[in-house]
């Protein structure tokens, strides 16, 4: 099931909704480097609250996802990995170190936010 | 929704094998009693063990089953297939090491997921990877 991807100016949010076939997370790799490129965004949020497992091919096309998007400028937020989920990835060796986590969606918008008044201050 | 049985095979053909594979074993799981964690541990396995299975041989089978052991409750995962072997498998189950390009976690990964561990392969004939969880005591 391919996954929807919200505009929440200047954010993307991509709530993934049922697992994933490996075809769907490429399309969504592909779909928020398109749209953050189109509509200038300034972070992106992948919300896998609905994930129920992160394997060694996921957590690998996110990782470069994040990093795609970095070198655009973007930051990305994964936010939502369930506690059993985090346990096994770990037990795989799966830690994502480059990539900034967040508890759910809403701490995921709230850290983009401040990042984003952060460096508005500093231009000043 | 299938009945459980205490034993099923999935084909594993293509990359939405894998999703029915990983979803087989939780409702195999949880008709074992296993709790919500446990099934997320077995579903990551089988999740690599079936990616194995399509890179290296391109099609094979997950066979999954209740296991007993002194009056413990087990599920055993078997993925099997014939192609073309580990030629070093004390290697294979080596973190970092892979030659399917990938991150080289699949085989020693899985082994830390899972209770019990045994790779058996021969090149040229097939790998089988037969790795069992099982379940605590309340």
């Amino acid at each position: 099931m391919p996954v929807p991807i919200l505009a929440q100016a200047p954010y993307l949010i991509a709530s993934v909704q049922a697992a994933l076939t490996d075809a769907d997370l490429i399309g969504l790799q592909n779909g928020l480097l398109d749209e953050a490129q189109r509509r200038r965004c300034q972070g992106v949020i992948v919300d896998v609250t609905a994930l129920d497992v992160m394997d060694s091919f996921s957590t690998r096309t996110l990782q470069s996802l994040a990093a795609m998007l970095r070198l655009r400028g973007v930051e990305t937020v994964i936010a939502g990995i369930q506690p059993d989920v985090a346990m096994a990835m770990v037990r795989l060796g799966l830690t994502m170190p480059d990539v900034r986590t967040a508890l759910d969606l809403d701490e995921g918008l709230a850290y983009l936010q401040a990042k984003q008044q952060g460096s508005a201050g500093r231009g000043q | 929704m299938r009945a459980v049985d205490d034993e099923m095979r999935v084909p594993i053909d293509g990359e939405l094998d894998i999703l029915t594979a990983r979803q087989d074993a939780r409702e195999l799981a949880t008709a074992l009693g296993f709790d919500g964690v446990s099934q997320t541990l077995i579903a990551t396995a089988i999740s690599e063990l079936a990616r194995n299975i399509l890179k290296y041989a391109g099609h094979g089978e997950i066979l999954l089953r209740s296991a007993a052991r002194s009056g413990a409750r087990g599920i055993t995962v078997v993925a099997a297939d014939e192609g073309p072997g580990i030629a070093d498998p004390a290697l294979a189950m080596t973190d970092g090491f892979s030659t399917g390009h990938g991150l080289g976690l699949g085989l020693p990964g899985t082994r830390r997921l899972m209770d019990d561990f045994d790779l058996v392969s021969k090149v040229g004939s097939g790998t089988v990877v037969t790795t069992t969880m099982w379940a605590r005591r309340p």
